[in-house]
C-alpha cells in the first residue's frame, strides 16, 4: 500500500467535497489516521471498500475517544475506525470522526452498513461515549444496563455515591425494626435516613 | 452475497403480543402453534458464565435470537486509564481468563508499538512458547466444553484437563501463577525460562501429540459428533468477513487469514508452519479447525525449543519505573486463540498513563452472527454454536 499522502490524494479524489486531514500516531508506532469530516465519512470508508486498489473488507476496531476541551480549542469526541484487507492482506488505514461533545449533537454516520463487524462495537461506543450512530440498524445499550441513563467513559463522568444502594423489599421491615429499638446493621440505617431524605 | 442485516424491530422481544395473540396454525392446519420466548441465561451453565440470550422459538425452532451481555461489566477499560502503563498488565489476565498470556503478550505489543521498543530475541522466542501452549491449551478445553455441551458429561472435558493441568504446572513454574500469569513486560518478559523449565516443555510436547490421536481417535469420526455438528450454524465466508470474525472461528468458513502470517509480528516470521482452513464453515469444521490448529502448535513450538537463543530476556534499556509514552496513538494486534486481539492506545502529554486504552476482544466480535447462525435450527443447537464461538465472558463484557 502506497503511503498516506497518496492515499489522502486518492480518496479525496474520489470523493469531491470531503474535508481529509492526516493525523499522526507516536513517531514509533507509524500509523497516521485519516480524520474525514462527518458528512463525507461514509463515502470516504464505502470507497475505500469497494475500490479495487484497497478492498478495505474488514473493520477490525472502533473506538470512541473523550478529549475534553483545552483552553483555546473545543472538546470533542472522536471515533476511530481500523480498516484492514482479507483479499489483498494490507493495512490498517485508520478513519478518524470527530462529533462535539454535547449528547443532542453527539452524532456521525454508522458505518454498520458497510461492514457489520461495527455493529457491537459501535453500540459499545454510544453505551460508554453516547455517539448516536445515524443509521445504525439497533442502536442500544449494550454493556450497560438499559435503565442506566449516562455514559461512564467520557472523562467528566462522576460515578454517584450509592450506586450500589437501591431499596429492597426489606426497607419497612428494617426501618419498624429501627423505630422499635431493633438490632439493625448500622449501614441499612444510614441508607433507609438517606433514602427518606430523598 | 452478504446476508443483509437483521431490520430493527424485526421481533421486538417483550413487547409483542406473544402466545394466543400470535397463535398460527402448523404446515398442515392441524394443530395451532405459539410463538414461545425463552430467555437463556444469565445462570444457564451451557451460556460459559453470565450470558444470556433472548431467543423467540416456533416449536423448537429458532426465529429470533438476540444475545444480552454486560453482566460481568467492570469498566475494565476506565480502570486501566487511571493507572500508570504497566499497572493494567495484571489486569489484562482477567480480560480471557483462559490465556492469560496472549493477553500480556497483546497489551505489550501495544505498548512496544507506541513506543518504539525492540524485544530481544530470547524474549520473543519466551513469547512464542507461552503463547503456543496457551493455544493448544485453549483449543483442547474449548472442544471439552462443547463436547460436555453435547451430553458428552465430563469425560472429554477431563482428558483435556488432565493435558491442561500440565501446562499450567509449567506457567507457575515460570512465572509464579497458574492462570493469572502478569508474565510479560515492555520490552521482554518478567522472569527467565531456566534449563529446567525448558525441559518441562519439552516434556509437554512430547506428549501432547498421542494425546491429541487418542482424542481425535475418540471424536472426529464420532457418529453421535457427525450428527450433532454437521452442517449445523453455517458461518459463509463473506459474511465472515464482513462481521469481522476472527480466529478459528474465520478459519472454519474459508477465511485464509491468520494474524501470525500476515503481520509477522514477534519472531513468527522465522517459523515454518501452516494455517489449517475450513470450508463449510459448520460447528464441525470449527472443531476440526481447532485440531489441526493444536498440530500446527506443536509444530512451531518444536522450532522454538529447539533455536530459543541464549541471552537478555528483557530489553535492558527499558525503564520500568516512570515510564512514558510520547504523545500519540497507535494499534496493536495478535492472534490470540480466540481470534485477533488488538489494544488501541492513546497517549497525551505527560504519557504517564493511558488517555484512552480500548481491547478489541476477539469473542465479543464474534458474538455479531450469533443470530445468523442459529436462525432455523433447533435450540438444542444454539448451545453447540454458542459454544463452538468459544467466548469468555471476562473479554465479552469487560
Amino acid at each position: 500500500m502506497e503511503g498516506i499522502e497518496k492515499i489522502k490524494e486518492v480518496a479525496a479524489l474520489a470523493v469531491p467535497g470531503a474535508q481529509i486531514e492526516i493525523v499522526n500516531s507516536t513517531p514509533a508506532a507509524q500509523q497516521p489516521a485519516l480524520l474525514v469530516n462527518r458528512e463525507h465519512v461514509h463515502a470516504v470508508a464505502k470507497f475505500f471498500k469497494e475500490d479495487p486498489r484497497f478492498q478495505m473488507d474488514f473493520c477490525s476496531c472502533v473506538t470512541g475517544v473523550d478529549y475534553l476541551p483545552k483552553a483555546d480549542k473545543p472538546g470533542f469526541i472522536e471515533v476511530v475506525y481500523h480498516l484492514y484487507s482479507v483479499a489483498q492482506r494490507q493495512g490498517p488505514i485508520v478513519l478518524k470522526v470527530r462529533a462535539p461533545r454535547e449528547l443532542d449533537s453527539c452524532r456521525v454516520p454508522s458505518l454498520t452498513p458497510l461492514w457489520r463487524g461495527c455493529e457491537f462495537q459501535e453500540r459499545e461506543a454510544y453505551d460508554l461515549y453516547g455517539v448516536k450512530f445515524d443509521g445504525h440498524p439497533d442502536l442500544r445499550r449494550i454493556l450497560m444496563w438499559d435503565e442506566f441513563t449516562d455514559h461512564p467513559m467520557r472523562k467528566d463522568y462522576a460515578p454517584p455515591a450509592d450506586y450500589e444502594w437501591e431499596p429492597t423489599p426489606h426497607d419497612d421491615t428494617l426501618q419498624r425494626s429501627a423505630q422499635a429499638g431493633g438490632i439493625v446493621p448500622p449501614t441499612a440505617i444510614q441508607e433507609l435516613e438517606k433514602a427518606r431524605k430523598k | 452475497m452478504i446476508q443483509p442485516l437483521a431490520e430493527p424491530g424485526r421481533y421486538t422481544l417483550t413487547a409483542g403480543p406473544i402466545g394466543r395473540a400470535d397463535a398460527r396454525p402448523s404446515g398442515e392446519g392441524l394443530i395451532e402453534t405459539q410463538k414461545l420466548e425463552v430467555s437463556i441465561g444469565p445462570q444457564h451453565p451451557s451460556t460459559h458464565g453470565v450470558f444470556r440470550m433472548d431467543c423467540v422459538l416456533d416449536g423448537e425452532t429458532v426465529i429470533a435470537l438476540k444475545p444480552v451481555m454486560g453482566y460481568l461489566h467492570r469498566n475494565h477499560e476506565q480502570l486501566a486509564e487511571r493507572m500508570a502503563w504497566l499497572g493494567s498488565m495484571p489486569y489484562t489476565d482477567r480480560l480471557d481468563y483462559f490465556n492469560s498470556m496472549t493477553n500480556n503478550w497483546a497489551y505489550a505489543l501495544a505498548v512496544e508499538r507506541l513506543a518504539g521498543i525492540k524485544v530481544p530475541d530470547r524474549a520473543e522466542y519466551i513469547r512464542v512458547i507461552m503463547s503456543e501452549l496457551t493455544r493448544i491449551l485453549n483449543h483442547s478445553c474449548v472442544i471439552g466444553f462443547m463436547l460436555q455441551d453435547l451430553g458428552a458429561w465430563g469425560t472429554p472435558l477431563l482428558y483435556a484437563f488432565r493435558e491442561r493441568e500440565r501446562i499450567l504446572d509449567l506457567f507457575e513454574a515460570v512465572s509464579g501463577s497458574r492462570m493469572m500469569c502478569n508474565y510479560m513486560r515492555f520490552g521482554g518478559v518478567r522472569v527467565d525460562m531456566t534449563p529446567k523449565d525448558l525441559a518441562a516443555a519439552n516434556d509437554i510436547v512430547a506428549r501432547f501429540p498421542r494425546f491429541l490421536d487418542e482424542f481425535e481417535k475418540l471424536l472426529t469420526t464420532n457418529e453421535v459428533l457427525l450428527a450433532r455438528t454437521q452442517r449445523i450454524g453455517i458461518l459463509p465466508k463473506e459474511l465472515a468477513i464482513n462481521a469481522g470474525i476472527s480466529g478459528p472461528m474465520a478459519r472454519a468458513s474459508g477465511v485464509e487469514y491468520d494474524v501470525r502470517k500476515i503481520d509477522r509480528y514477534g519472531v513468527y516470521g522465522r517459523f515454518d508452519f501452516r494455517v489449517p482452513v475450513g470450508d463449510v464453515g459448520d460447528v464441525y469444521d470449527r472443531y476440526y479447525v481447532r485440531v489441526l490448529e493444536m498440530r500446527q502448535s506443536i509444530n512451531i513450538l518444536q522450532q522454538a525449543l529447539r533455536d530459543i537463543p541464549a541471552g537478555p530476556h528483557i530489553a535492558p534499556e527499558v525503564k520500568l519505573r516512570n515510564f512514558k509514552i510520547p504523545p500519540g496513538d497507535g494499534y496493536g494486534r495478535i492472534e490470540a486463540p480466540k481470534g485477533e486481539l488488538g489494544f488501541y492506545l492513546v497517549s497525551d502529554e505527560g504519557g504517564k498513563q493511558p488517555y484512552r486504552y480500548h481491547v478489541r476482544p476477539p469473542s465479543f466480535i464474534n458474538l455479531t452472527t450469533l443470530e445468523d447462525m442459529c436462525l432455523g435450527h433447533k435450540v438444542a443447537d444454539v448451545v453447540i454454536v454458542l459454544g463452538s464461538i468459544d467466548i469468555v465472558l471476562g473479554e465479552v463484557d469487560r
